[in-house]
This record gives structure tokens, sequence and C-alpha cells, in this order.
């Protein structure tokens, strides 16, 4: 039933649709919020802050968005990677301890990489154990697909809650990066404009690797028709297991951005940011990384705004945007996978 | 991409007792265990009297209809929600603000319960119809955030679900321990078996009837033709539409009944706690539980959900008092205590389910009977 109701477009129209069409959902979004707030600072700070935190969302949807395209796994478990980088960043950074909090800008910023670093090295280590263990067996079964990765999250959870325990840790901020900087009457942390722009060198660097590299082409290919893909004699499982790091490891790092940006983190923090992550996916449409930037640029300005303007609806205002998205496009705004 | 699931691959595989020839066994086993559970909740008030054993055998009452109305989607249909704690809130907190807003009386818990259910119902259809179209795993999504907007407004809206906090309220004076059902020549209340004829007996009983009639109400749902065309759809969507079978509708019109008796438990559960909070009826940790229950049970097994709750149920309230006792004896050993520790019984759980879905998908009972969902 479902593949021919699919509404097949083709790559042109895919091409009109970047330029102007869907992609322009956060410009309009920002107008009507700008007229809606009336304050122009106010409304600067929470455009950033909304794009920071878009930013982070994307650095944890696309990988999920992209794994479910190239094999057709939803990895419920994906927020166990987020939990895992925010606790691995958070703990290198508080070894780092001096090096992180003393005064020299340079050795602020290392720290953070190296925290970053690791955070997103064990990210994909724990991808390809996830991925041979736990994924490998339930290949084409959606069901015990979804109630595996369920139960490797609890277990992923428990394993979190018995190293580093229940009680919240903080997490340390780089001195470089503490406090605001006031531009034009408009006051903003530099914490956001770091992940903003480390979202942006993610997304730049993901984007040419997808559209500029033999590897980025066989993956958008098997995105589109795997069958094909390996009727022409690629392996495609050993390029799943590579997309399936590369995701993990994104996770981690969105995890461990987020982990920096909270300053407080318990091991409930991936599955509070799952549910942004999946409506993120949902909205943008599956297998694209520029559906995922378009859904996670939407619902960090969304719960922003929202946040500011009505704060019970934060959380509901997202799905309420789901919604009418999902009304509007049944398989989110930009998809990638056609079936 | 298809949606049939093949497990059958490994669901195929000789394990014990799924022989057709080797399935009395498991017959007896499964009917016999049945029976028996039947038997223990129809008399827990006079097998074990005390108080925490009632408790344990309503839960098992309420879970075992909640489960089941689970199992009619995942099992039978092969729809994975997310959503099954949203609907047994709803019914939940119907019951509890009506009972708390118009005092306590039985026309409250009607009122309030029912308005809960069509809350359910109405919730069920919009959701049914505006994705149940697409694919498996969108549904999937699409009702975990449902949820999990849903517990965000029950903390948010305190003003009529006391946020956090929950609800507290007193129910009909039928069924408090103060009022006799019975009574003797010396105006006390008979005692049956040492056990006094009180309203917490009839209360037992409430919970106990309703969840009965809900349960065998279910287990004629499965076998009625309804039933049969939910298992269709389950094995071959794309055949039987084109049978002639309206998937979607079929599918909306499950998801609306299972959401329905969902809700019913969930009045159930505000009758008996006397209290309805975020954390009884609505979080991520209940629906965690309904999804274990069903997959160690068995899938497409109404039976299933009653040893699943069983199981589940008697390991949450006495597996921790076992792992307690295992970390004090471990107590000088490294990391042993830790992984014993009683708070970490859900990595136990995790683990024993994951192998589970792995080595027998089709549960404990569609192992024992031959058969299951996946097959």
């Amino acid at each position: 039933m479902s593949d021919t109701s699919i509404p097949f477009r083709t790559r042109m129209s895919a091409g009109i649709d970047r330029f102007g069409g869907v992609m322009l959902l956060p410009v309009v979004l920002a107008f009507i919020a700008f007229v809606l707030i009336g304050q122009p600072s106010t409304w600067a700070t929470l455009t950033i802050a909304g794009l920071a935190m878009g930013m982070m969302i994307f650095l944890m949807a696309s990988g999920l968005s992209l794994i479910f395209g190239l094999m057709d796994v939803l990895n419920f478990g994906h927020s166990a990677f987020a939990t895992a980088g925010a606790f691995v960043g958070a703990t290198v950074l508080a070894w780092l301890g001096f090096w992180v909090t003393g005064g020299n800008p340079a050795l602020n910023l290392a720290g953070l990489l190296l925290a970053i670093a690791a955070a997103t090295i064990f990210g994909a280590l724990a991808g390809w154990f996830f991925e041979r263990v736990v994924i490998k067996p339930v290949y084409q079964d959606h069901l015990r697909q979804i109630l595996i990765t369920v139960g490797a999250l609890i277990v992923a959870e428990e394993l979190v809650l018995l190293i580093w325990g229940g009680a919240p840790i903080p997490v340390p901020r780089p001195a470089v990066l503490t406090g605001s900087i006031v531009f034009a009457g408009v006051s903003v942390e530099i914490y956001r404009i770091f992940a903003f722009l480390l979202g942006l060198v993610v997304y730049v660097a993901m984007y040419l690797v997808l559209n500029r590299t033999r590897l980025g082409l066989l993956i958008r290919a098997g995105v589109e028709n795997r069958e094909m893909v390996e009727a022409l004699g690629f392996r495609i499982d050993r390029l799943f297991i590579l997309v399936f790091m590369a995701g993990s490891a994104l996770a981690a790092m969105g995890g461990a951005m987020w982990a920096g940006y909270q300053g407080l983190i318990t091991a409930a923090l991936g599955s509070e940011m799952m549910i942004l992550v999946f409506i993120v996916v949902i909205i943008g449409g599956l297998g694209s990384i520029q559906g995922s930037l378009l859904g996670a640029l939407l619902v960090g300005l969304m719960a922003n705004y929202v946040a500011f303007l009505v704060p019970k609806m934060a959380l509901a205002s997202n799905m309420l945007l789901m919604m009418a998205i999902l009304l509007w496009r049944p398989y989110g705004l930009l998809p990638a996978v056609k079936r | 991409m298809s949606m049939v699931h093949n497990s059958s691959a490994l669901a195929s595989k000789p394990v014990p007792g799924s022989a057709i020839s080797a399935n009395w066994p498991g017959r007896v086993i499964v009917y016999g265990a049945v029976a028996l559970i039947g038997l223990a909740l129809a008399l827990a008030p006079f097998l074990f009297p005390d108080v925490r054993s009632q408790e344990v055998a309503a839960r098992i009452c309420v879970f075992i209809v909640l489960v089941a109305s689970y199992d009619l989607l995942i099992g039978y249909t092969g729809i994975v929600s997310f959503a099954h704690t949203m609907f047994f809130g709803l019914g939940a907190y119907g019951t509890a603000i009506a009972l708390k807003t118009m005092g306590p009386g039985l026309e409250s818990i009607l009122v309030g319960g029912g308005i809960g259910v069509v809350a359910a119902l109405v919730l069920a259809l919009l959701i049914g119809l505006l994705s149940l179209r697409v694919k498996a795993i969108f549904f999937a999504m699409v009702t975990l955030s449902a949820a999990s907007v849903m517990m965000v407004l029950a903390s948010q809206l305190s003003d009529f679900t006391g946020g956090e906090d929950g609800i507290t309220y007193s129910i009909p004076r039928l069924f408090s321990p103060a009022v006799e059902l019975l009574s003797d020549a010396e105006g006390k209340a008979v005692r049956v078996f040492g056990v006094p004829l009180n309203g917490k007996i009839a209360l037992y009983y409430f919970v106990f009837i309703s969840a009965l009639v809900l349960f065998l109400a279910m287990m004629r749902i499965v076998a009625s033709p309804l039933g049969s065309v939910l298992k269709a759809i389950r094995e071959n969507e794309l055949r039987a539409e084109a049978i002639g079978y309206r998937v979607v509708v079929y599918r909306t019109t499950i998801f609306c009944i299972a959401a329905g008796i969902a809700a019913c438990a969930g009045i159930l559960r505000a009758v008996w706690l006397k209290y309805t909070g975020p954390d009884v009826v609505l979080s991520f940790d209940i629906m965690i539980d309904i999804l274990l229950m069903v997959v160690i049970g068995g899938m497409g097994t109404m039976l299933g959900a009653v040893i699943g709750v069983v199981l589940m149920t008697l390991a949450q309230y006495y597996l921790k008092d076992l792992m307690a006792l295992g970390a004090e004896a471990t107590g000088n050993l490294p990391l042993v205590p830790d992984l014993l520790n009683p708070e970490r019984w859900l990595l136990w759980l995790g683990l024993g389910f994951i192998l589970l879905v792995y080595f027998f998908p089709s549960g404990i009972v569609g192992t024992l009977l031959g058969k299951g969902g996946q097959k």
C-alpha cells in the first residue's frame, strides 16, 4: 500500500525545494516570532539560543536519520550514545581540571576539544559494538529491532547509573566560553555561538562527504536503493557499519555539547533529548541530513520562542508543529527515503 | 520495503515443545499455570491477607488488562505504540479528577471514568487516522512523542492534575475498610477464613471482576472475525488489503479498542490506589514494563499477558529483596555488590529481555504452545 502512495519527488524538484520552498520555514517562523515578541533585542537573543539548540539537536538527529535511511534500522537506543557522550565528556573535562578552568584560552579550548573528541571516539567505538552485537542479528525485522534497541537502551542507562551514580554531575565549562558578549544591545552567550559554529562545521563536513566523495555517493545511492547498490557489487553492510559508527559518534558529540550547555547532567539526559530528536527526524524526513538540519532549526527556534511567549507550551508546541507538518507532508519535509 | 516480520527464521528453530507432537506438555503447563493464577487471584484476599500481597494481587489484575490490551496492538496486529500509558493515564486522571471535584460517589467513578475513556477513544482515533497509514516505525515515534507531551501536560496543568505530586482523593464509602458487607449478631463483620468481609474486600473484587470481564472480552475479540482480520494484517498487510480489507480502518479500530480498554484499566488503578500521579500511571517506566511483560509472556497470545504480568510483577516486588540479600552477602567483593544493588535490577531485566528477544521471540507462552505472534 505504502509503496505507491508516497509522492515520488525527482531530484530537480528537490533542488528547487532546497533553494526556496521548505528551507525558508525557519525564516518564516523567526519572522512570526519577531512580530509576536516585539522587542528586537529579546528576539535576537532567543533566535541565537534557538539556533544553537537546533545545532546540538541536529548533531544527535542526523545520525539517526542516516542510519534509518541507509539500512531501515530505527535505533531507539540512539539516545544512549548521547547520554554516554555527555558523561564521557564531563569526566574528561573534570580530569583536565586546571586546563579547562584556568585562564589560558588556548588550553581551555584544547581541553574542550579533547573532551568532545573523547566523547566522539567513545561514541564511535560503542556504536561499532552496538551494531555488531545488538543490531546485526535483527536486520529487516522492525518489531524485534524496536524491542531489542529499547532493551539495549535500558541496559545502557543502567550502566551509566552504575558507573556514574544517580546524582546529577556538574560539568565544568571552559573559562573562555563562559559569560556572554554584548553586541548592539543584544547579549549572546559565547557557548551558544561555539555550539552553533561546531554544528555548522559538522553539517558542512557531512554535506561535503556525502556530495563530493565516492563514499558519500555510495551512501546516498544506498539510501535510495540498497538492493541496486548491492547488486552492483558493493558491500553495503560495511558501509552501514561505518555510517552507524559515525551516527553514534555524532550523537555522543551532541550529548557532550549539550552537557556543557546544561552544566548539570543526569542519566536521563538522553531520553529527555530523544523526544526532540524524534520530532526532528519526523519533521525533516528520514534519511536526509538537510532535512535533519531544517527540522532541528525549526524545533530549536520553536522551543525557545514558545518558552518565552507561553512557557507551559514549550514541548507541546513542537509536538503540534510535528502534527501540522505530518498533515501537510506525511513523510516529512525533505525525505531522502522513497519507500 | 516490505513490513513483513520474518523472525520465523529464529522462531522456528527447534525449541523445546515447539514440535506439534511434543506440544501437549507445553499446553498443560500454560493452561495449568493460568488456571492456578486465576484461582489465586480469585481467592487472593483470603489466601494472602497481608497488605503487600493485596497490593501485588490488585496490581496484577490491572496490569493483565493493560498488557493484554497492548498485546491486541503489538501481538495481534503488529502495531508498535508507545502511547499506551497515555490512555491508561487518561482513564486514571479522569476518575481521579471526578472523585476529587464531585466527591467520593460511585457516580463520580462513572462520570470521570466515562470522560476518560471517551477522551482516550477520541485521541486514539485522531492519532490512528493521522499516522496509522504510514509505516510502523513512524507510528512508534509519533506515539512516543504524543505520550511524552501528555506527561508534560499532566505535570504542568497542576490546577487540574496536581502536577508532579498527583491527586489524592477518597473513594466511595462502600470500598472503605470500615464498611461491613455482612454483619453477624454482634454487629461485627462476618469473618471467612479469619478475614473480615469489609469494604476492602469489596474493592478488591470490584477490581478483580472488572479485570476478568475486560480480559474475557478481549479473548472474545481475538477469537472473532475481527481478530482473524487483524492477524491477517499482521502477517501480510498487502495481501489483506488486496483481499479487500481496509487496513487503515481495521488498524484504527483496534487501536481505539485497545485505548479504551487501557483507559478502563486506568479507572481500576485509580480507584484501587486512591492516588493518581505521573509516576504511577503515565511514566515511561510503565510503558517499558508493559512492553517487557508482553514480550516475556509471548506476543499474540492472550494467556501470555497473564504469565508475563505475574512473572514481572513478582520480580518487581520480590526480586529486589533477593538482590538486596545478594548484595549484602557479597559485600566485601569488588563491583559485585554494585551489580546486585536492588536499584540495578532493570539492568538484569534488560539483559534478560534482549536474550529473550534473540532466542525466544515468541515469549514463554508462545514457545510452550508452539505458536506465537511472530510466525
